[in-house]
């Protein structure tokens, strides 16, 4: 039986044959597509992004239409690191890492409270306000001209960029898997079951000993580091940073591809860059104007279709738009089911 | 020896509403005691007030001589009082054996371990597995919460408050709306808690409590309306005139 049990409990964390052919995809992918290294590289710093968005969302059960202030502060602070001090890409990974987690723990305190809605509307909130800093502080940033004359020295003094996003693919791809790993065993430690576990019942996590407050400020910071060292891959990779690192659409394209993949198991953020990308790629061949019909198309019907992998996240806003909707419904509803 | 819960004065006021009207009660070490009384007594009120989740008008709380009135709920968890809820409040999402396993890493000092894969510590299992098998969930314990049989879930609720390993269990209406063929396990549960663990039923079934308690208050209108031993309590015409007419084949 206590046999039984341990079995159970650690086959959760075991790793799955389909996950180490993903990832020797991956890898190979350097050698067989040579000449998609530079949307491959897009893919996996978006796949990283949306990794992030998962800690908080999938597992924490925290809504965030902001996740694009993290990113565009690891951007904008690896961009001015290489050119006004250091331009060693990792060094600069590092330092943009720790100051976005900063940034994520000061305002980790403005999501505790509240409803869904209040953490959609100060996320929001808080983006808006780095993006306007940025285009106001023209002599710092560039403004609206974007950060020039960012130069990356080789990685650790050894790869040299190319023009064809090789060392790139490989410098994002080879980052996005150590912070997969380290996310994989987060979630899978007993921190990531107190996840969710006040993802789905904070009154009952609280009740059986858990720290709710300082969890959610944990992974939120956490979330805000991953966030930043995807931004700084794209500064770094592509020497140049815009206003548009911290822009609305980063955002929500952000929550579209964990949508696309589905919340809470981690690969959704992966596998939502991949779909994302590609049928970005698609559609934007096909008919150029008009992706994002397509694109929206897409999102309606995976969201109609209720699938099961739905972010409880974004099904549980719209349960409470529905509730909201329908006079007389409380939220009680939910638990008075048996 | 002081008991192991003891109100003194115990007064919650809603605006004009009394809810709980100077309730002076003790639960005494290892005891098996009942609180009964009709529908809007004040019963889970004066649970509120005992678990901290409200905070009293007057009076104060004791919980083994130690006073908890001004304690949060969390740290009179961590001093040894655990409840029940009346409605299942559960992790879903997780399965039994995390659900219970997550409690017990919390208590025993583990819960903030983040590179550990949980599972990887004996002692934690050890537990885990103790406590599910106390609580006959050992058939269920990799399915998700949100799919078990409501029996399975009831106990669960009962195992997750016993994780916390307390001293006083409060047991709110712990058969609720169980169907009659899950019943048998539940209350073989129940009464089989550890003797050293002193709980308190608050509950309408009356065959649960003739045959689980040895002492029984009865609450009405938020006051205490008497106590005494099964028999004195089931016998007293005045209890079954307010609340045991309802039904007298008792």
């Amino acid at each position: 039986m206590r046999d039984r049990a341990e079995a159970l409990i650690l086959r959760r964390a075991r790793w799955r044959p389909a996950e180490y052919v993903f990832w020797l995809l991956a890898f190979a992918a350097l050698v067989l597509f040579p000449d998609r290294h530079l949307i491959l590289n897009e893919i996996a710093i978006l796949a990283l992004f949306a990794v992030s968005l998962d800690l908080i969302l999938g597992y924490a059960g925290l809504v965030s239409l902001g996740h694009a202030a993290f990113f565009g502060f690891g951007a904008y602070a690896a961009g001015l690191l290489a050119k006004h001090a250091v331009a060693e890409p990792v060094i600069g990974l590092v330092a943009a890492g720790a100051g976005a987690a900063l940034l994520g723990f000061a305002t980790s305190f403005l999501v505790l409270r509240g409803t869904d809605l209040t953490r959609l509307m100060v996320t929001l909130g808080v983006a808006l306000i780095l993006g306007e800093i940025a285009n106001q502080a023209a002599w710092l940033t560039g403004g609206a001209d974007g950060l020039q004359g960012v130069a990356m020295d080789p990685i650790i003094g050894v790869f040299e960029f190319d023009l064809f996003g090789r060392t790139a693919y490989a410098y994002s791809l080879v980052t996005l898997f150590l912070l997969f790993v380290a996310a994989r065993r987060l979630v899978n430690s007993p921190l990531g079951l107190s996840l969710t576990a006040i993802r789905d019942n904070p009154l009952r996590a609280a009740a059986v000993g858990v720290p709710v407050n300082p969890r959610l400020v944990a992974v939120y910071t956490v979330s805000a580091a991953y966030a930043g060292i995807a931004g700084a891959l794209l500064a770094q990779t592509t020497q140049f940073v815009s206003l548009d690192v911290l822009d609305f659409h980063r955002s929500a394209d952000v929550l579209l591809v964990l949508v696309i993949g589905g919340a809470g198991y981690l690969y959704g953020g992966i596998v939502g860059a991949v779909l994302f990308r590609l049928v970005q790629d698609l559609l934007a061949g096909l008919t150029p104007q008009y992706w994002h019909f397509w694109i929206g198309l897409i999102l309606v019907v995976l969201v109609l279709m209720g699938r099961e992998r739905m972010t409880s996240g974004v099904a549980a806003l719209a349960r409470a738009g529905v509730d909201r909707l329908r006079p007389g419904a409380g939220r009680a509803t939910k638990e008075l089911r048996p | 020896m002081t008991p192991a819960l003891e109100t003194v004065g115990l007064q919650k006021r809603f605006g004009g509403l009394i809810a709980t009207n100077d309730v002076s009660f003790r639960l005494e070490r290892g005891a098996r005691h009942a609180l009964i009384g009709p529908n809007g007594a004040g019963k889970t009120t004066f649970i509120n007030l005992l678990t901290g989740v409200l905070a009293p008008t007057a009076g104060r709380i004791r919980l083994e001589g130690e006073d908890v009135t001004g304690l949060r709920p969390e740290a009179r968890v961590r001093r040894g009082l655990a409840r029940t809820f009346q409605i299942n409040q559960l992790f879903r999402d997780l399965t039994p054996l995390e659900s219970i396993g997550l409690a017990v890493s919390e208590r025993l000092g583990g819960g903030w371990d983040w590179w550990r894969i949980a599972g990887s510590k004996g002692a934690i299992v050890d537990e885990t597995a103790a406590i599910a098998d106390r609580f006959r969930l050992t058939d269920v314990l990799d399915a998700r919460t949100g799919t078990l049989p409501y029996g399975k879930q009831r106990l669960l609720e009962i195992a997750l408050a016993f994780a916390c390993r307390p001293r006083v269990l409060l047991l709110d209406e712990p058969a609720a709306g169980v169907p009659e063929a899950e019943r048998h396990e539940l209350l073989a549960a129940i009464a089989a808690l550890p003797r050293e663990v002193s709980v308190l039923l608050i509950e309408h079934d009356m065959d649960l409590v003739f045959s689980f308690a040895d002492r029984i208050s009865v609450m009405v209108d938020g006051a205490l309306f008497t106590e005494g031993t099964v028999d004195e309590v089931a016998n007293d015409p005045r209890v079954r005139a307010v609340y045991l007419g309802e039904g007298t084949d008792a």
